[in-house]
Formats: structure tokens, sequence, C-alpha cells
């Protein structure tokens, strides 16, 4: 499913293929389930910052490379679970979205078909949509050959 | 010194309103959108982020919008922006490793375990002007197409289109061309400081002197490009000796990881591109250990591919000091380059002189006059000499 996905909770997992999804397609595919939920809103969609770090020398000491938007929303399910989002950029619904579907993945009586019918398909179309950037990519894949200089 | 005026209101009002004229140009011309400079000006948009320290595509294309196209004052409302917004905390260090690559080129080696993929490059065109640019290309019906070319984002034919396609999993670890080198022991450490160093942040404590080497880099990773480049270059021309090679250019994107307080476990939240250099520069060896090559590092949002390379010479040259190099050029001198690499500061300073300085003027206007009379009273006729020579020459 999602990057990294070794060592990391189901939980985890789909929090990230929310916060990575295509916008259209995620509201999309959450409007035709939506009815079957009820929230409560515990903190409403927030835009700030995250400091993204880097490491010197690419995987030494870190250092601070500079901010990023990103925002975050709290949600309630009716069966009191709550869903969070964080969620690169300033959308809000998007934030909004994700927490609603976070809360509403960890029934367990939903669970199944919420992967099933949202999160898979999510995270299809992100792999998808890598190896169609990866295939272009590899077409400029290139072999240099080194010339024997004239000199002696 | 810059002492506040009164007045001048409706000057200022009118002034503005013209800009606003001059912003939008010909009516006759159709409007540029944020969504055309977001996606037709990405370079120009990546050096916003870059510099402007926040990494938001849309924001970065309306201030070069608002800002006519002048980058630098697009940069200038990107960091008054930044300001208005709370700080979420720290993202885990990115894992340029884990990119997934658009771009990764290596000047020291042409098989490169993982192989050189050129991506989209200047490099290698013939710099001559494409004409049929000039032609305005309709905007393609399609939604842009996410699944390959398809263009339908009605849900159940999202269901039905990516059901058949295989799952890819993660890209690839693609090591770093440096770490090979220095799996063979001819290269030195990425840096002395461990993986788990608590990095200073200068959004949160001023620049203090000798700077350390976090500090350096997010002061270089958001300063001029302009001014990175001609100190790289004077690295180059022989200001601070040490020879570089490009040891590797990558440009891709990573997953951002963020752990959130109320949450207790690390989040991926969203993807950015970033842009990554590593230089290989001359080698340095003691009594006690074989010489090892020295390396310097740049990193970049977007695609600031110029950027990423005068960021790791300035990064190298920083390190004099502590590689035991003689101190003679300016971009060895951390207090010259760190002082001076922020355009925003560095605009707000010159720019500054502008704006209304009579009082101070003022001043110095009665300084010199006060000389003048003092002069005059101290050596009467060498004066009159002069006089009687400004009057001859006015008279010719």
């Amino acid at each position: 499913m999602p990057e990294n996905s070794v060592d990391k909770t189901a939980q985890q997992k789909w929090m990230a293929v929310l916060a990575k999804a295509d916008w259209p397609t995620l509201e999309k595919l959450w409007k035709d389930q939506r009815n079957n939920y009820q929230f409560q809103t515990i903190r409403k969609p927030e835009t700030g910052l995250v400091m993204v770090r880097g490491r010197a020398g690419g995987s030494g000491a870190p250092f601070n490379l500079g901010e990023a938007t990103v925002t975050r929303c709290t949600v309630q399910s009716s069966a009191g679970n709550k869903g969070n989002a964080y969620v690169l950029g300033r959308n809000h619904t998007h934030a909004l979205v994700a927490a609603e579907l976070d809360a509403a993945l960890q029934d367990e009586t939903r669970n199944g078909s919420l992967l099933e019918e949202i999160i898979e398909p999510l995270a299809r179309m992100a792999a998808s949509k890598k190896q169609h950037h990866r295939e272009k990519v590899a077409t400029t894949k290139v072999d240099f050959f080194t010339m024997v200089r004239g000199e002696d | 010194m810059y002492v506040a005026v009164k007045g001048g209101e409706k000057a200022i009002d009118n002034a503005h309103k013209l800009l606003k004229e001059k912003r939008r140009g010909d009516t006759q011309i159709a409007e540029i959108t944020t969504g055309q400079i977001s996606e037709q000006l990405t370079l120009a948009v990546d050096r916003v982020m870059t510099e402007g320290s926040l990494y938001d595509r849309s924001l970065a294309a309306l201030a070069i919008k608002q800002a006519r196209g002048d980058l630098i004052e697009a940069i200038f409302l990107i960091r008054a922006s930044r300001t208005t917004l709370p700080r979420f905390g720290y993202s885990k260090p990115v894992e340029t490793d884990k990119m997934e690559l658009s771009r990764r080129i290596s000047a020291t080696y042409k098989d490169l375990p993982g192989g050189q993929l050129l991506g989209p490059t200047f490099d290698y065109t013939h710099r001559l002007l494409e004409s049929e640019l000039e032609t305005d290309q309709p905007a393609s019906q399609q939604h842009r197409g996410i699944l390959s070319d398809q263009n339908s984002i009605d849900s159940t034919d999202v269901k039905s289109e990516i059901a058949n396609e295989e799952q890819t999993i993660a890209a690839p670890i693609i090591p770093h061309v440096l770490d090979l080198l220095g799996e063979e022991g001819l290269m030195e450490p990425p840096s002395n400081e461990p993986k788990d160093h608590e990095p200073e942040d200068l959004t949160r404590q001023p620049l203090s002197f000798p700077a350390s080497r976090d500090l350096r880099l997010q002061n270089l990773a958001r300063g001029d490009e302009g001014f990175l480049l001609a100190l790289g270059y004077s690295t180059q021309r022989g200001y601070a000796r040490n020879h570089p090679f490009a040891g590797e250019i990558r440009v891709g994107t990573v997953a951002i990881e963020f752990e959130p307080e109320e949450l207790g476990f690390a989040i991926e939240i969203g993807e950015i591109e970033l842009t990554e250099c590593e230089m290989v520069n001359q080698f340095k060896g003691s009594e006690k250990a074989p010489p090892q090559f020295t390396r310097g590092y740049g990193l970049t949002f977007g695609h600031c591919e110029r950027k990423a390379m005068s960021m790791a010479q300035i990064d190298r040259s920083l390190r004099a000091e502590e590689l035991g190099e003689q101190k003679t050029a300016p971009s060895q001198d951390g207090e010259f380059v760190l002082s001076h690499s922020d355009n925003v500061q560095a605009t707000g300073f010159v720019e500054h002189l502008k704006l209304p300085h009579y009082v101070d003027f003022q001043s110095e206007l009665e300084l010199i006059r006060r000389m003048h009379q003092e002069h005059d009273a101290a050596s009467p006729e060498s004066d009159q000499q002069a006089k009687d020579m400004t009057t001859h020459e006015a008279a010719e």
C-alpha cells in the first residue's frame, strides 16, 4: 500500500494515503459514503507550519531546511472514535475529510469496506501515477562513454 | 536614519492604484492565472518557495503574480505571510535516499548503481529560442490525467480503472554516491555531529558567530541564489581552493513525516519536491589518518539546481576553519557570507534608502554648511581666489 510500509500500523498507513490522496478523487469517493456517518468537529481545520528538516550530507546531522504549510483537523464520530488529519497545504476540506475518514476507519465494523472502497483505490491510484512517472523518467536514462583524449 | 513622516496619503493611494493597473497590463490580453504560474513558471515558483523558506506552490504563485514577476518582492511577500501562521512543529529529517527521482546525475561516475537519469533538463539544449512557443496552445479538454491519461474522476470509473493496476511498492532506495565512497573509506562522514543532533533554528533565534553547520545550512538554503552563485563561482576561480566535482545531483519527491504531539506517532503528511547536490572536494589527511575527500551539501525546495550546487560549494568553503584551511577568501568568511545572503534583509536595508531621510539629511546639510563657514572664516584669501575662479569660469 503506502510507501515505507514496513513497521507501520494500519492507521499510519491509511492516514498517509489520505494525506497524499488526489483531492478531487478523495472528495468523490467519500461523497458516496459520507451520509452513513455523523461527526462532531473537535478542532476545526486550521492551517499552520511544519519546519521541514534535512540532513547534512544527505545522511548526517539534521538541519532546518524551511517550512511548509500544513492543515490539521480533529473530529469525533458518533461511535466515539477520534479522527485526526495533518495534510500538506491549505485545503481545509481535504483535512476535514481525512479526519472524518480516520475516525470512520477506526470503527471495526466499517474498516474493511472503507479500506476496500476508498483507501485501496487511492493507494493504487497514487502507485499508478508513480509508475507512470517512473516510466517517463526511465526514458531519459543515460549511458555516457568516455572518449580517449587526443593528446599524449 | 529613517524618521516617520506624515501626509501623502492621497498620493500613496493613487500610486497603489496605478500599481494595480500596471500589474494587469493591457486588458485586451487575458489575465494570467495563479494556476498558470504554478504549472508553467514552475522554476520561478520553486525559487520563491526556496528563498521564501515556505513550501506552498499556490501561495508562491500568488506572490509572483502580485509582485509583477519581481521574485525578490515575491519572496518578501512569502516571508511576511508565514509570520501570520502558527508553527505546529518540526518534521522528521527527509530521507533523500528514498526519493522518487525525476532526475539524478553524477559528474564523477558514469556507471552509478541505480543509473543516471537526465530528467527534464536544460542541459544539452542549444539555447536557441523556440519560436513555436510564441503561438498560444489551447488548454487540453482532458482532465489532467492521474490515471495515465484517463480523464474521468467519477468514483465508479476510478474504482474500475485502477482495480487492475498492480500496486507498486515504494521507490527503491538509491544510495548516495558519496556514501559509496564513504564505504571505501575515501570520503569523510556526512557531518561531525551525530544523526540525532538537535539543530538550531534561525526563525527562533538570531544568527550569531561562529555559526554551527546546521545554522549555516539553514541560512544558505534560504539565501539568495544570485549571491551564492557568485560566491560559488569565486571559489572555482581560486578564491578558496577547494576544487569541486558534482558527485551527485538528484531531483524528486520525498514524503514528509511529522509526529503530532497529540498522536504520539509519526504520520506522512504529504510529499514535496526537493533538489539535492553533493559536491566532492579535495582531500585532506593527517599523519594519523590517510587522506579522504571532503564534501559540501546543498538542498532546496522544488527544482533549484543552480542554487543547490552553489549552496554545496559555499557549505564546503565555510568549513575552512574546521578543516584547518587558511581563510583568505570572502566565501570562507562565515560572518560575511551569512550576514549578506538573505535577500529580504538585503533589499530591506538597501531599499529603505528610498524612504524620506529628510531630518537626517538636514543635519548633514547643516554640518557641511557650518564646515564651509568655518573654512571661509579661517582662510578668507584662498577662498576669495576660489570664488574669483568660479566667477571667471562661469563668465566663459
